[in-house]
């Protein structure tokens, strides 16, 4: 598991004259968060105005009136996708994440011949673009009855997260001793005890990673949700791209929906930063 | 050591299940979707959503069709769009997420509000940032009213519909310019090779390169793929695009060099102060050579982000702007939209391709160093 190695906070420095190199330093970073943030200011104003203040001169000008309705009505257009996604996250997540932890328990501590090129097969997985799979899972949803239900999109989260959630394990428990399970070995303990009274009790750090890794990915996909679904059971990014896709709505609606759509996974990255970060590594580096 | 047998039969036993998943759904449909892009299926309407429908083995014609058929223009320009969009795209995050990182480094106050300003994009959906800036770059709004805040008139530039492009260059010379390109690539290897003593490599690498540079100098300039000039280059439209994602993903690179600026040693920092370096020389000479690995696996992942990604230019551009389009996005519409299976097969493929060149070799050495460590 790779994390950024916390450093110890600098200690206090004694108060120096302000030098001109942290002036500019400062300089920068606003410049740089002013990047990040105006197109969210710019969503903000959108969303709060009424359809009719609306009006590409005043763009920036932030409303007059505040117009908390477009909420609810961008609600009432994406709600019901929102609880599909909202399902669909959780159930895919879980599953996921409990295949993703067996997996990584057997291949970080129960190695066998050939078990690296395995793991490495697996990878593959998760760099594929899916679009070089998607005709053949189309028909296969289709044939097994479940296009159109969100248990075909359930189905297809957890089988192309497999790779991931197995990696993101597997290096976490790279980091237990395997002096650990030997002496469990030898006190007679077999596989599921192992996995029951030694390995699964330190796994939490492991579970929240790999939980808001899978859920946010889940949660922001759109390729199988435009493909493998019908209005009924549609995701909200499927939702979201209809809403704003679409010339006659006016734009207060399509900013409200989507602060609505990305209300649950920024919830989630403010709350729990520390770990999306170390999912987002451990996507990248092998630890 | 009683009993292991039977905890290694569990071992596998947990495995087997994700095994057979990922052997079916990756590897197996891999291989159906070759075998549909191998066939007509759907190039005739009636028989796309017949129940049974007649399909027949047509060999390389659907990929024939896509580099050099009439109709398949779109594509052409798509893959050159996806060229362009990679390296821009990756010049972009590489370049936003080491100076945000090499800023964040040298401790200003309130790190961790910067840092979460600069990667809450990362957690919000393509979808999402699409919408948002598709709205700051409409073409009387947005972005381009920004100079009437100064008084100055507003911009007119046409972000998301231009249909400006620079740097173009004939279809026909595709071939050309890659075996150029690639027999440099091959002179640079062979130079290196000699350099470092390696004379098979360097050898090999000559030849190469040789044979490209005669291909290209007496059959290459005969090659015609299409009975007509076809321009094609890099659409302005496509900056937009380009400048959103980078919006949404230089945070996750800022995040690995900052990490890999938190893991070098504050000992190398002071021994390079003490043999004299100055502020440039450390950076030069100490941290630079240390991120090299950090940027090498950021390119592989943002590369292959970059070559899949399709959501963005649908939220931005919208399904039909053909200036903006990427092949990935053209699978998807090809393939659900116009039901012609067998060419949006091909086209899926075609991107398997261009990600397995980068991913491939990446696996491969990570697990090679792996296997060395064991």
């Amino acid at each position: 598991m790779t994390s950024a190695p916390a450093k110890a906070a600098p200690a206090p420095t004694p108060r120096k004259p302000i030098q001109p190199g942290r002036i500019v330093m400062y300089a920068l970073l606003v410049v740089a968060a002013l990047f990040f943030l105006v197109p969210v200011y710019l969503l903000f104003a959108t969303a709060l105005k009424s359809p009719g203040a609306i009006n590409l001169a005043t763009t920036w000008h932030w409303p007059a009136a505040l117009n908390w309705a477009s909420f609810s009505e961008a609600w009432d257009k994406i709600g019901g996708n929102m609880l599909n996604s909202l399902f669909l996250a959780v159930v895919a997540t879980l599953l996921s994440a409990v295949l993703g932890s067996l997996n990584g328990y057997a291949l970080s501590k129960w190695k066998f011949r050939g078990a690296n090129t395995l793991f490495a097969l697996m990878l593959f997985g998760m760099f594929i673009p899916y679009q070089a799979v998607l005709i053949p899972l189309f028909q296969f949803i289709k044939s097994i009855g479940l296009y159109g239900s969100i248990w075909g999109l359930i189905l297809a989260h957890v089988v192309y997260g497999i790779p991931i959630t197995t990696l993101i394990f597997r290096n976490f428990y790279a980091d237990v001793p395997d002096a650990l399970v030997e002496a469990a070995t030898i006190d007679g303990a077999g596989f599921w005890s192992i996995y029951r009274l030694v390995i699964f009790p330190i796994s939490i750090p492991g579970f929240v990673v790999v939980i808001i890794w899978q859920f946010t990915q889940v949660w922001n996909e759109f390729l199988f949700a435009a493909t493998l679904t019908n209005t009924t059971s549609q995701p909200v990014t499927y939702a979201l791209s209809q809403l704003a896709g679409g010339q006659a709505v006016s734009w207060n609606l399509p900013m409200a929906g989507a602060i609505l759509a990305a209300l649950p996974t920024l919830l989630v990255y403010i709350l729990l930063g520390r770990y999306f970060v170390r999912g987002l590594l451990a996507g990248s580096v092998k630890g | 050591m009683k009993g292991l047998s039977k905890d290694r039969l569990w071992s596998m036993a947990v495995l087997a299940p994700s095994i057979i998943l990922i052997a079916v759904f990756v590897y197996g449909f891999i291989a159906r979707s070759v075998y549909v892009s191998m066939t007509d299926w759907g190039n005739d309407p009636a028989q796309a959503l017949a129940l049974d429908p007649i399909i027949r083995w047509v060999g390389l014609a659907n990929y024939q069709e896509l580099f050099s058929g009439f109709l398949q223009g779109r594509f052409r320009q798509e893959l050159i769009n996806t060229v362009f969009f990679t390296i821009f795209f990756i010049l972009g995050c590489l370049g936003l997420g080491l100076g945000l990182a090499l800023i964040l480094d040298r401790n200003p106050k309130g790190e961790g509000l910067w840092r979460t300003i600069f990667l809450f994009p990362m957690s919000l959906s393509f979808i999402v940032t699409g919408t948002i800036w598709r709205w700051m770059l409409q073409p009387k709004g947005g972005l381009n009213q920004v100079p009437t805040l100064f008084g100055a008139p507003p911009s007119t530039f046409g972000w998301l519909s231009s249909n400006d492009a620079i740097l173009k260059f004939d279809w026909n010379k595709l071939p050309l310019l890659t075996a150029g390109v690639v027999g440099v690539v091959m002179i640079v290897m062979a130079v290196r090779a000699a350099r470092s003593g390696d004379r098979t490599r360097m050898g090999v690498a000559a030849v190469c390169a040789a044979i490209l540079f005669v291909w290209a100098l007496l059959i290459g300039p005969n090659v015609k793929m299409l009975p007509a000039p076809e321009l094609h280059g890099f659409n302005l439209a496509l900056i937009g695009i380009i400048i959103a994602a980078v919006w949404q993903m230089s945070g996750y690179t800022m995040a690995l060099y900052l990490a890999g600026l938190r893991g070098i040693p504050e000992e190398l920092r002071e021994a390079a102060k003490v043999d004299g370096a100055g502020d440039l020389g450390l950076y030069r000479h100490v941290i630079f050579p240390l991120l090299a690995p950090i940027s090498l696996s950021a390119m592989i992942v943002l590369g292959h982000i970059s070559l899949k990604i399709f959501d963005l230019v649908y939220a931005m551009a919208g399904p039909d702007n053909i200036a903006t389009s990427v092949p990935a996005l053209n699978m998807y519409l090809t393939s659900f939209r116009q039901n012609q299976f067998s060419l949006g097969a091909a086209i899926g493929t075609i991107l398997l391709i261009l990600v397995a060149f980068v991913i491939v070799p990446y696996l491969a050495s990570q697990f090679k160093q792996e296997d060395g460590h064991a």
